[in-house]
């Protein structure tokens, strides 16, 4: 049905597009250029690249984590440590760098939306160090279930507006952040906090997320030698996911494992398995694997991660499903959960929900594999903005 | 559509009212258009609801969740019409572009020519991608309506301008619908930048609500799109409370 569009420009395979109304299509078109001169920009790339380093804290550690690998009796198993950035999680990468780019356009105001909080405090972060004026939409649920990050922003000197639409997660928060931007183009950069939305976003905040792989293949080379066998991150929209797996598409022997939220279970239709039980449609701009009704009426998500609950997939994700180049899988609650406690107690170190999804796939991914295999699993974020619901869940546990 | 064109050739100004389709039930959208019709519209549009209607404002999201949840679908209001003798001016639908997607562009066009649909309007089918819809529509003889804006770029206007068919949806503000005190300075010079470079009837819409905002606009264009107030109006039992700004709005021009 798409072969007209197929060869745009913005589009992989058929997927992605800029569905946006002509009221946000200037404003799309203004970044799509501006975004093409910094990408190839030295100066641009080396001040992002400085930030980097001297404000997140990069490089970050490929930590081989020694009890997980005999515990689970299979591969070495190597986390990327994600959760050591300033903030907290992979998500400063991106809105570093398209803050960068804000600031280059002359915005003086972002809009952002967030669901787990991760992106907001991220986005609140670099708005603080550029002294940019930073406004936050993020549901009502979410804001119940991630307060510390809520307060987080607001020191950071952010507004946050709750969002009361629909089901007050990541969705309708994102829903408000155009809205927000259509009225206020001029002035106002939209920050998206993951590989969706119209082009240029989802290669724009790919290719500011990319250098987790990009850091990950060069450290697997400097300390085993070669590749790793199977990669694993966590799927939401996407954004940890197609930094790192970038790094990896061409090396054919790399097996890349995507794994969405399940929720109460794919089952059930409490989940957020988009890539398993969703088909192609256009939300947020952009045509991409969505759930949804026969009558094309967008599903509510569910998940125990407020970071993972979005009824859509980022385009190139939906792509990379199609050509089978990464496998897409799904863990519930329970199991994440399980493997947030596991990683706590053997190697020290806890987990966002988000990333406790990577790591219980890689568990069942470790059993299947021989000893002297290297798997690595992205450890997107830690979780102390979890903290509230691990003491919910888990209560009599620990 | 030809009406619209014959109103414009006659110097008389159109006012095209919006309603959400199946807010209040399905069975109510027939009553509700013979009641605009008889308060002297030129034209209806019908919105589809849509879960995320980001184009939108509060007044009209909050429409189509009441629709969505007594069940309303494109495919429930497009056979609605299908059973309807003619109203006596032209149907537009207002549809954001998954449901179309999931009834597929062959299909949708079909089922609006069988419920006797001039015109269509996709506010998330950018200019770029309407080789995705368009070609069905034209088949079966159904207007796709292009929306311009004041932030498109005169090139892209001039590409936009080329291919527009029935009429020109101006959107007067930006941002999403939704009632306005005042229209931004630079509208009137826009409106008459349009007028310059199309010949089909070129309505304003988005924000219109009152009948100052009409005298302002009145010179520049051919007809007004007004949906919130009448979205709004319509719910609350208050239809009368719009019918001056519809008199006003159609109204021959005073020697």
């Amino acid at each position: 049905m798409m072969e007209a569009t197929m060869k745009q420009k913005g589009f992989f395979g058929q997927y992605g597009g800029q569905f946006v109304p002509e009221t946000l299509m200037a404003a799309v078109k203004e970044l799509e250029s501006a975004y093409e001169e910094v990408k190839e920009d030295k100066e641009f790339q080396q001040e992002y690249a400085h930030y980097l380093k001297e404000y997140v804290g990069r490089e970050q550690p490929l930590t081989v984590a020694d009890r997980l690998t005999a515990a689970w009796g299979g591969p070495t198993v190597y986390l990327k440590r994600e959760d050591l950035n300033h903030t907290g999680a992979h998500k400063i990468n991106n809105a570093l760098g398209q803050v960068l780019l804000a600031k280059r356009m002359g915005k003086q105001k972002i809009v952002a939306e967030t669901g787990a909080g991760q992106h907001g405090v991220a986005t609140a972060t670099v708005c603080a160090l550029f002294g940019l004026e930073c406004i936050v939409f993020m549901g009502e649920e979410d804001i119940q279930r991630q307060q510390l990050n809520v307060f987080r922003m607001k020191m950071l000197g952010a507004k946050v507006e709750s969002v009361k639409k629909g089901s007050a997660t990541l969705k309708d928060a994102v829903n408000e952040a155009l809205r927000y931007w259509v009225a206020h183009v001029e002035d106002t950069h939209y920050l998206i906090g993951s590989a969706l939305g119209p082009h240029p976003f989802p290669e724009m905040v790919r290719d500011f997320q990319r250098i987790i792989g990009d850091e990950t293949r060069r450290q697997s080379l400097e300390k085993e030698g070669r590749l790793p066998h199977v990669v694993v991150a966590c799927v939401g929209g996407g954004s940890n996911a197609i930094g790192m797996f970038t790094a990896f598409l061409e090396d054919e022997e790399v097996r890349l494992v995507g794994t969405e939220a399940a929720g109460d279970g794919v089952e059930t239709g409490k989940h957020a398995a988009t890539l398993t039980k969703g088909s192609v449609g256009v939300l947020h701009g952009a045509l991409m694997k969505l759930l949804q009704t026969e009558d094309g009426q967008v599903s509510e998500a569910h998940s125990v991660s407020a970071g993972l609950d979005y009824p859509g997939i980022g385009p190139e994700h939906a792509h990379l499903a199609d050509l089978g180049r990464v496998e897409y899988t799904a863990i519930d609650d329970t199991e994440a959960l399980e493997a947030a406690i596991e990683l706590a107690q053997l190697e020290g170190i806890i987990p966002a929900l988000e990333s406790a999804h990577a790591i219980a796939q890689a568990k069942k991914e470790a059993a299947r594999m021989e000893k002297g295999e290297i798997l690595v699993i992205c450890l997107s974020g830690r979780g102390d903005k979890d903290m509230a619901t691990y003491e919910k869940r888990l209560e009599g546990f620990a | 559509m030809k009406q619209l064109k014959v109103l414009k050739q006659r110097g008389n100004k159109a006012f095209v009212a919006y309603i959400m389709g199946g807010d209040g039930g399905l069975d109510k959208l027939r009553g509700q258009v013979a009641e605009l019709v008889e308060a002297g519209v030129s034209a209806v549009e019908i919105g589809i609801p849509f879960s995320d209607p980001v184009a939108d404002g509060p007044v009209i999201e909050a429409a189509g969740n009441r629709a969505l949840n007594v069940g309303v679908t494109l495919r429930g209001v497009l056979e609605e019409l299908a059973g309807w003798k003619d109203v006596g001016v032209p149907l537009v639908i207002m549809t954001y572009l998954n449901p179309v997607l999931q009834l597929g562009s062959a299909p949708f066009a079909a089922a609006c020519k069988k419920a006797g649909v001039a015109g269509v309007i996709i506010p998330d089918l950018p200019f770029e991608h309407q080789s995705l819809i368009g070609p069905s529509l034209k088949e079966n003889g159904v207007a796709l309506v292009q929306l311009v804006t004041l932030t498109t770029e005169d090139s892209r206007l001039d590409a936009i301008l080329e291919v527009a068919e029935g009429f020109i949806y101006a959107v007067t503000v930006k941002g999403i619908t939704g009632a306005r005190e005042s229209l931004p300075e630079t509208v009137t010079a826009f409106m008459e930048k349009l007028q310059g470079k199309t010949d089909l009837p070129v309505y304003a819409g988005f924000g219109i609500s009152n009948e100052r905002q009409l005298e302002s606009l009145r010179e520049n264009v051919d007809g007004f799109i007004v949906g919130t107030a009448i979205v709004q109006a319509l719910h609350e039992g208050r239809f009368e409370e719009v019918k001056p700004l519809i008199r006003a709005a159609t109204a021959p021009v005073s020697v």
